[in-house]
């Protein structure tokens, strides 16, 4: 076993290869660029090296710079998690070249899979099945309406020079096939210039599983599947092992062809055989078909931990460093299921907008896996992907899984930038998902349910009114007290009227919402709000309040101090500030202006004084001309009224 | 050293103590609620139409959230001017602004137009006067058409009148006490002084007008039409004038920018006094409804209420043999340090000299005094003339009269004659002075009196060889004891501001403790005292 290795990579990922080396007893060396500095991953490993600035280009993804970084380090290894070097031939090349060992397959293994047509051509000969289609030169119809028959129906027509849909034509009987043809290759001709087209097997309810399988450049061992449909335009959302009504005759023709796919290329290591899966009725063994291989450990890698008790990346270490596989194909077995969510800091409403901020707050649930990259404190910096935590549960069925991943999600606590926790929520409670029918398309069908936000029930807005009074600190045995009746304060929350909030006593008080009355009491580390279903957690950081829970709220209380109308937004007229000569005017009568504009100038007290609009308008007169020499307080350029 | 209450809570008299404290409360309650309510429904909802929040809606959003009120003068001018001023037209009291604890003074324009009348002034001055002496940053919300004009002669010249508002501001301002204005209605004529005389004003647009005369008496001076906005409104003020320092967008603006000049003050609390952890009583002062009897004249142990008041119910009680109608010792409320000296019965030459001595004590320590008052007066009589009683009840007076600790006096009985002089009657300048809804003042009980003016004239009467019957005799004293009656009631005191407010017994421990922590931002002088008669 290597005494040292360097994680060539940054994030949750690298936390949690830096867990299963120490848990080896092999010390590791992270890497950071100048935005990671502080993180988690720097902080966690036995020794960091600065790597460069924050750009991917020019930290995570400078090969020569790593791997000077492993020499000095005196790591042995290099480790290069997902993303970034990964899946990179040329730098496998040059560690190996400079006597480092990279955890992972070797090169003429992840070329052979990293162009994915001769990748398909090199499954098809090794007996894997691949989607079935046409893509050949000779586009005479007959032709293709005869590879079409072959591939069976429906078929999909697809511009060879396609995207968007353009050129794009499903067939579902051979009848309709020639005119589907002739107005494809029509679209196609003025879309793209050119006419060419393929013909695919199109798959009524594609599903995404995948099978984890390793190698040890000899044999190979699969791992079960996982199936990965719950997706967002080609992003995992959900992922889960196994596969909703996998059957065993399934499972074991799916392992075989990605073990046959492993030692077709003397896999090493961890990798995963993608598959796409027709779902329309039910899961057959010959319904599936090879896609790509991914010769690196998956971001998913996870619940194929939970369900085989295997840790992969104790695995890759083992077998890196020269170990056979470390259990045989009969001695791997399945319990339970599992299920993981990645949390993303990313707008849903917005359509899943990537988000930035500081996280003012996180806490996961104590009773899930939670692999993140960042604590309390750390920014989401927009250089790299917005991931903040990927959620894994396990259960014995999976229905108790799932259960435990909704409350897993609604106990994790998030403040400080938005994040897809509501929708991660939605997708545990969606019906379709529940009963364990997935395919690719879920999400897109049902986005406007599973993305709509909740309007605020007067709990939570009473919670959010506690906690912008900071309601928990009120502990002074006098807070509150009045010889009169309570003292109702307004609370200033976007999108709320009418809130008021009295302090009755230490931590304690009633909340009026819209002629309603709650009481609102600090307890527990969270507050009990009359009405809540239960106790209520939530955080106030920078004039944001964040609700936790499973259905999180997002308010924003208003500064009191800024209004939108500026100090003299209402001065019509523009004054001399003081006696001198107008040296210039850049504005005529119908001028529109912005603010801040230049209007004139003002020369006085061998100054030039340059007078600007104080709002937004449209110049209703010049009172004074070039030249002119004005009285301090002379009105120099008035603006129209507005409206 | 704790106390232990010989109480018995489920007795019958329990029962009825409790009943009684319970009516005298509602009727102080009720009187309260129409201090609350300002000028009524009509004019709050005239207030409003004009976006101004109401008065009692401003105080309450500039404070700290949670902040504790310790309102004085609710009750100012109650009954008086046939009911045309209740509160006197002005809120004041003691609340945390940006974590200062600030005198706010606000002016309620439902009620007159917040013009000030007689009473107005006279809380408007007893609030500075706390600020003064307790070092409290002056805010004032001003809305306030100035002096009511029907009242001037009782408003304006005398010393303790209109002008005297704009002397304090400037004395305080001297001892380097803040004076912020927040003009949000009318500052007019002599009101004008309030935000001319602050150290910082704000004033909301469209809104806050100052201008020595209004509109009107402008165009009858001089002829000019002038609208009050381009007289004296916030744009003028702010921009030509001078006069205003911040122009508010509204109310809420207003309150937000007063808050931020409080947050700019540059001030600490002083910590003259060493502050323990607060512990509550061991006995609920929720008893001390019961525990007192409702007759004033049925005698109990005053430590009964102390047991009520004071942390963990301990009370290191100072000579305890000796003198025993005074009761004098040490505790803490809410985690401050006091001094408490308590009535238990009528003052001998022993009580006084014993208080005496107490007060020298604390006073030497810095420790804040705490007057419990249920004081029917000094012992009468030829044994206790001839041993000097005067001599010895001045000892005490002047000890208090003199004290520099702050001095917290609460009437829990009755106060009568000099004996309130001996407690720290208004007239010894206490920093707070509050009562009870069951308690009495007056020079003498009226029975008393009455008795004494019946003796003067049996005497003339019998001296002129005439008889005067029982019969007559009663219906003579009669009015004197329904005057003494109705003018010792504690409504009658708080309306004439001869006291700071009546207040819910139960909450005593609550009002001394934010009393004390408003007198603990001025720090304790070293006391000298004048000359004791031996």
């Amino acid at each position: 076993m290597f005494d040292k290795i360097l994680i060539a990579n940054r994030g949750e990922i690298a936390c949690r290869i830096i867990r299963s080396a120490r848990k080896l007893g092999v010390k590791s060396v992270a890497v950071y660029s100048q935005a990671d500095a502080g993180a988690l991953h720097v902080a966690l490993a036995d020794q960091a090296v600065a790597i460069g600035g924050p750009a991917p280009r020019d930290s995570y993804l400078r090969a020569d710079t790593i791997i000077q970084a492993a020499l000095d380090s005196g790591a042995q290894a290099i480790h290069p998690g997902y993303g970034f070097l990964s899946e990179n031939p040329d730098f496998v090349a040059a560690v190996e070249g400079a006597g480092l060992v990279f955890i992972g397959p070797s090169v003429s293994a992840i070329r052979a899979m990293g162009l994915k047509d001769a990748a398909k051509a090199l499954m098809q000969d090794a007996g894997v099945p691949v989607v079935p289609g046409y893509h050949g030169a000779n586009q005479d119809p007959e032709h293709l309406a005869g590879a079409a028959d072959a591939i069976g129906y429906p078929v999909l027509i697809k511009a060879v020079a396609g995207g968007g849909g353009k050129g794009m034509r499903l067939v579902e009987t051979p009848a309709d096939f020639m005119q589907a043809l002739d107005s494809a290759k029509g679209e196609a001709a003025t879309a793209f210039g050119n006419d060419a087209v393929l013909v695919e097997k199109f798959i009524l309810k594609p599903r995404h599983i995948e099978i984890q399988v390793f190698g040890d450049g000899v044999d190979a061992v699969h791992l079960f599947e996982r199936d990965c449909s719950l997706q967002r335009r080609h992003q995992k959302v959900i992922e889960e092992a196994p596969a909703p009504g996998m059957t065993a005759e399934m499972r074991a023709a799916m392992g075989q062809a990605a073990v046959l796919a492993a030692q077709a290329i003397g896999y090493k290591g961890a990798g995963t055989v993608e598959f796409i899966v027709d779902g329309a009725r039910g899961l057959r063994p010959d319904g599936f078909w090879f896609m790509e291989m991914n010769t690196r450990l998956q971001v998913e890698h996870p619940v194929t931990e939970a369900i085989t008790g295997v840790d992969l990346v104790e695995w890759q270490l083992r077998v890196a460093a020269g170990e056979g596989l470390p259990l045989s194909q009969q001695a791997l077995s399945i319990t339970g299921h599992a299920f993981e969510a990645r949390l993303y800091a990313e707008d849903v409403p917005a359509g899943f907008l990537p988000a930035t901020g500081r996280l003012d707050h996180l806490r996961f649930s104590a009773s899930a896996r939670s692999d993140t990259g960042v604590q309390t404190g750390d920014q989401i910096s927009p250089w790299y992907d917005p991931m903040i935590a990927k959620i894994v549960t396990h259960g014995p069925t999976r229905a108790v899984a799932l259960k435990r991943l909704e409350a897993a999600l609604a106990a994790t606590e998030v403040a400080g930038t938005v994040t897809n926790l509501a929708f991660l929520g939605a997708l545990t409670r969606h019906q379709g998902f529940r009963a364990g029918c997935v395919d690719t398309g879920l999400i897109a069908r049902d986005i406007d349910v599973l993305s709509h936000v909740a309007e605020a029930e007067v709990w939570q807005i009473a919670a959010a009114a506690a906690l912008a009074i900071d309601l928990p600190q009120l502990t002074d045995p006098l807070a509150g007290f009045t010889l009169g009746g309570p003292i109702w304060q307004d609370v200033a929350l976007e999108g709320v009227d009418n809130l008021r909030i009295a302090v009755t006593c230490p931590m304690r008080a009633r909340v009026q919402v819209n002629g309603q009355e709650v009481s609102v009491h600090a307890a527990d580390g969270g507050l009990r709000v009359e009405g809540a279903p239960e106790l209520v957690r939530g955080i106030c950081t920078g004039g944001r309040i964040t609700l936790f829970g499973a259905a999180p709220q997002l308010f924003t209380l208003r500064d009191p101090l800024v209004r939108d109308r500026g100090i003299d937004a209402g001065a019509d007229v523009v004054l001399a500030p003081m006696p001198g000569l107008v040296k210039a005017v850049f504005v005529a009568a119908g001028d529109r202006v912005e603010h801040g504009a230049r209007l004139a100038i003002l020369e006085a007290m061998k100054m030039e004084h340059t007078l600007t609009a104080a709002r937004a308008g449209t110049v209703a007169e010049v009172l004074t001309h070039a030249g002119a020499q004005v009285e301090a307080g002379a009105a120099l350029v008035r603006l129209e009224d507005e409206a | 050293m704790k106390l232990t209450s010989s109480i018995l809570t489920g007795s019958e008299q329990f029962r009825a103590n409790t009943l009684a404290h319970q009516s005298a409360l509602a009727e102080i309650e009720a009187a309260q609620a129409i201090a609350h309510a300002g000028g009524g429904e009509k004019a709050r909802a005239r207030h409003m139409s004009r976006g101004k929040m109401l008065p009692r809606d401003r105080v309450a959003n500039l404070l700290d959230a949670g902040s504790p009120f310790l309102e004085i003068g609710t009750f100012a001018a109650h009954g008086l001017y046939e009911g045309a001023a209740p509160c006197a037209g002005v809120i004041a009291g003691i609340g945390r602004v940006s974590g200062q604890d600030c005198m706010i003074i606000c002016n309620d324009a439902t009620v007159k137009g917040g013009t000030y009348y007689p009473m107005t002034v006279k809380k408007h001055l007893r609030a500075q006067e706390i600020a003064e002496a307790n070092h409290l940053p002056c805010i004032y919300l001003v809305d306030s058409g100035g002096a009511n004009l029907p009242n001037q002669d009782e408003v304006f010249p005398d010393r303790d009148h209109f002008g005297r508002i704009f002397y304090n501001q400037a004395q305080m301002s001297a001892k380097g006490i803040a004076q912020i204005a927040v003009v949000m209605g009318s500052c007019t004529a002599g009101g004008a002084y309030v935000p001319a005389m602050s150290d910082v004003t704000i004033i909301v647009r469209d809104q806050g007008t100052i201008f020595l005369a209004g509109p009107p008496l402008v165009k009858a001076a001089t002829g000019e039409v002038v609208s009050a906005e381009d007289l004296g409104g916030g744009d003028v003020h702010t921009r030509l004038s001078g006069v205003a320092d911040y122009l508010a967008e509204d109310d809420a603006h207003a309150l937000a920018l007063a808050r931020r000049a409080v947050s700019h003050l540059n001030r600490a609390k002083p910590s003259p006094v060493q502050w323990q952890t607060p512990e509550d009583p061991a006995y609920d002062p929720n008893e001390i409804f019961g525990v007192v009897p409702a007759d004033l004249r049925t005698p109990y142990d005053i430590r009964e209420v102390i047991a009520r008041v004071v942390d963990g119910s301990r009370f290191d009680e100072f000579k305890p043999r000796f003198g025993e109608t005074l009761v004098t010792g040490f505790a803490h409320v809410m985690g401050c340090p006091v001094g408490i000296v308590a009535n238990n019965g009528v003052l001998f030459s022993e009580s006084a000299t014993k208080g005496a001595h107490f007060i020298q004590l604390c006073s030497q320590r810095r420790i804040p005094l705490v007057f419990l008052q249920n004081i029917t007066g000094f012992m009468v009589g030829r044994k206790y003339e001839n041993e000097g009683i005067a001599r010895h009840g001045a000892k005490m007076v002047t000890a208090v009269a003199t004290s520099s600790v702050p001095k917290i006096t609460l009437l829990v009985g009755g106060s009568f004659g000099a004996g309130n002089y001996g407690m720290a009657g208004r007239a010894y300048s206490p920093r707070f002075l509050w009562t009870w809804p069951n308690s009495r003042i007056s020079v003498m009980g009226g029975a008393q009196a009455a008795g004494v003016l019946a003796t003067v004239k049996r005497d003339a009467i019998e001296r002129a060889g005439d008889s005067w019957s029982a019969q007559a005799e009663d219906d003579f004293k009669r009015p004197t004891i329904e005057m003494f009656e109705r003018q010792s009631h504690p409504l009658y005191a708080s309306a004439r501001l001869w006291d700071d407010g009546i207040i819910d017994p139960r909450r005593t421990r609550e009002t001394l403790a934010l009393s004390l922590s408003a007198a603990l931002n001025a720090p304790i002088e070293e006391t000298r005292f004048g000359l004791f008669r031996m």
